[in-house]
């Protein structure tokens, strides 16, 4: 007999485990329901860049052509250029929206023709233009510029979208599925009367909830593994530093989800009633936790209550550590707040724990 | 040789009594079936014997054991069928009974053996879900005796049955006792109480009728009938839930 099966906890966690592996909704909801979201995310909302301005170019502009090397990159950046010869035409296009912006070069004035519709757009024309023209007249004069500007970029809070999405998208994965695994176990064993035959086995209570937490802690990890390893290979996720903290962090979300699906469970009346319970709890969570979409737009008062909800904090620990380059330590506050709810509604649910239907 | 002795054995649901003062004994090595319709208490005094509920009044000893509170020693020696069948979702029959086998650490050997013996050789491989309802009772039949218990407790094993699978598992059923083992049944079915039983209880609305062999309950109650016309002549013909 090999080691592990032929033990309690060995072939109870083996038996869990084969019942959600071969449960395909469960696997589905699991693993490919959330992945699917994550692709959906990068596929809509990847490429948020400032948009480029359009340019017509009319005629030779001397100006333009000959940039300086740095300020042609610059100027790539921000225009996309369609050249014309036909001025009223390029003006025309302006006019209807089609082109942001027309430029032509009379003498050595540089015109540019744009409408106001679009505001930024036509401030950025203007000064960018503008700085073109200072800068051949500094250098046509000869003398060197009394004056430098340089360039610092700093890292922001802003991430691209594969960035933001996996860690919280993962978190909304782990807390369905330990909450609904938790949920169903509990109302299916007590249903089948399961858990009144176990209760006359030889095995211990800590011996069965043992299991059923190792289990469900494995498949987090398995769903960690997965989302990252995909994020990674491809979707172009870049993990940062300390991501390796994201391990105590979903095992202690586990814990957690699992509580609030023990409560579900406790408190419902069918397996279906737990399911939907669980459901009723973590999915307004996971809207308001910043899983779907970041919260810094959100109202104060929403926010205030989203720091009550412990998937905001799973989710805000997981950017830290995984994309944000924060340190082990800004996992810790986290963890203790995620610990202290596992505790305080694993406390209720034994409280209303009931070993029968009825 | 007592197996189970029950003394003024009560237990409520709030207003209503389940389980009505009720004195019983089993003797070792006895096949004893309790019998009454639906609703009159069969499975609340089953699951007090079990140690599964705890009783309001009254004392139960089993195997020499007080049964309450949940009595370790007594778990590895008492077999267990309850009302439903009780299995883990999405295994297969042989999956099902190592993982019972596992719980009381049992060799697996035993475990294809039992299942050998119920007849479920064949069917191994498919899942729970996928068995008949004979076969399903067939396996936790199976999962009950694979630590091979010395008292067995099987509730409506036979409910749901066609006739084929009811009399093979009256065969199964008799061996088991055979062997040694004392089983208690619940069934509704009188002709399963007199083919298989040495003695019966009759409970009607928590309060133990009659205790007796079958044989004995004919010639006392039926007035030429069978144990059916006893066991109506004690509790009444009106419709139960
Ligand atoms: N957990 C429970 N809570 C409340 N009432 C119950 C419970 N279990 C059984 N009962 C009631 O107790 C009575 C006896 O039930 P039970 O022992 O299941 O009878 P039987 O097994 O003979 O059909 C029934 O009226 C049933 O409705
Ligand atoms: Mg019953």
């Amino acid at each position: 007999m090999s080691g592990l099966t032929g033990t309690p906890f060995g072939a109870l966690s083996i038996a869990i485990l084969r019942g959600f592996v071969r449960d395909r909704s469960a696997l589905f909801f699991a693993v490919v329901f959330p992945l699917m979201f994550l692709v959906l995310f990068g596929a809509l909302l990847g490429n948020q860049d400032q948009p480029e301005i359009e340019m017509v170019k009319v005629g030779d502009v001397p100006l333009l052509d000959h940039l300086p090397a740095d300020a042609r990159s610059a100027f790539d950046a921000t225009f996309d250029v369609e050249e014309s010869d036909d001025l009223d035409a390029a003006l025309e296009l302006v006019r209807k929206g089609d082109a942001d912006v027309a430029v032509e070069q009379r003498g050595d004035t540089l015109v540019a023709h744009y409408t106001q519709t679009e505001q930024v757009g036509a401030a950025i024309t203007q000064v960018t233009l503008q700085a073109y023209v200072d800068g051949a007249n500094v250098a046509v004069s000869g003398r060197p510029p009394k004056f430098g500007f340089e360039a610092d970029r700093v890292e922001d809070d802003s991430l691209t979208t594969i960035q933001y999405y996996t860690p919280g998208l993962l978190g909304w994965a782990i807390a369905m599925s330990s909450a609904f695994g938790a949920a169903a176990t509990l109302q299916g064993w007590r249903q089948s009367k399961l858990l009144r035959r176990l209760q006359l086995a030889p095995v211990s209570t800590p011996t069965i909830v043992g299991a059923r937490v190792a289990v469900t802690i494995g498949i987090a990890l398995g769903q960690t593994a997965i989302f990252l390893g995909l994020g990674w290979a491809a979707l172009g996720l870049t993990l940062t530093g300390s991501w390796w903290m994201s391990l105590p962090l979903v095992v202690v979300g586990t814990l957690c989800f699992m509580a609030i699906g023990l409560l579900a469970g406790a408190v419902a009346k069918s397996t279906e009633g737990a399911v939907n319970m669980a459901n009723f709890l973590v999915l307004p969570m996971a809207f308001l936790s910043g899983s779907f979409f970041p919260l810094d737009g959100a109202p104060t008062w929403l926010r205030r209550l989203s720091d009550v909800l412990p998937l905001k904090h799973l989710n805000e620990a997981m950017l830290d550590v995984l994309v944000r380059g924060e340190g082990p330590g800004s996992a810790l506050v986290p963890l203790g707040i995620l610990a202290a709810f596992a505790v305080v509604v694993t406390l209720l649910a034994a409280k209303l724990f009931r070993w029968d239907t009825a | 040789m007592t197996a189970i002795s029950v003394v003024g054995l009560t237990k409520a649901y709030g207003d209503l009594t389940a389980v009505d003062a009720v004195d019983l004994t089993v003797d070792v090595g006895e096949f004893v079936g309790v019998i009454g319709p639906n609703g009159a208490g069969k499975t609340t005094l089953l699951e007090m014997i079990e140690g599964l509920r705890r009783p309001d009044a009254g004392e139960i000893t089993v195997l020499g054991e007080p049964a309450w509170p949940r009595n370790r020693r007594l778990q590895p020696r008492i077999g267990v069928q309850l009302q439903a069948s009780a299995f883990f979702e999405r295994l297969t029959a042989r999956e099902q009974i190592h993982t019972f086998a596992a719980l009381y650490r049992v060799p697996a050997r035993a475990a294809d053996e039992w299942l050998e013996r119920v007849g479920l050789g064949e069917k191994a491989a498919s899942r729970v879900e996928d068995l008949s309802g004979g076969q399903a009772q067939r396996l936790s039949i199976a999962c009950a005796l694979v630590h091979d218990p010395e008292l067995v407790f099987l509730d409506e094993p036979t409910a749901a049955l066609d006739p084929q699978a009811r009399r093979n598992l009256w065969d199964l059923l008799r061996a088991i006792n055979e062997d040694g083992r004392t089983v208690v049944l619940t069934t509704h079915y009188m002709d399963e109480a007199e083919a298989l039983c040495d003695r019966v209880a009759i409970i009607d609305h928590g309060r133990l009728l009659q205790h007796d062999t079958p044989t004995a309950l004919v010639a006392a109650h039926a007035g030429g009938g069978n144990l059916e016309d006893v066991f109506l002549a004690l509790t009444g013909r009106e419709y139960r839930a």
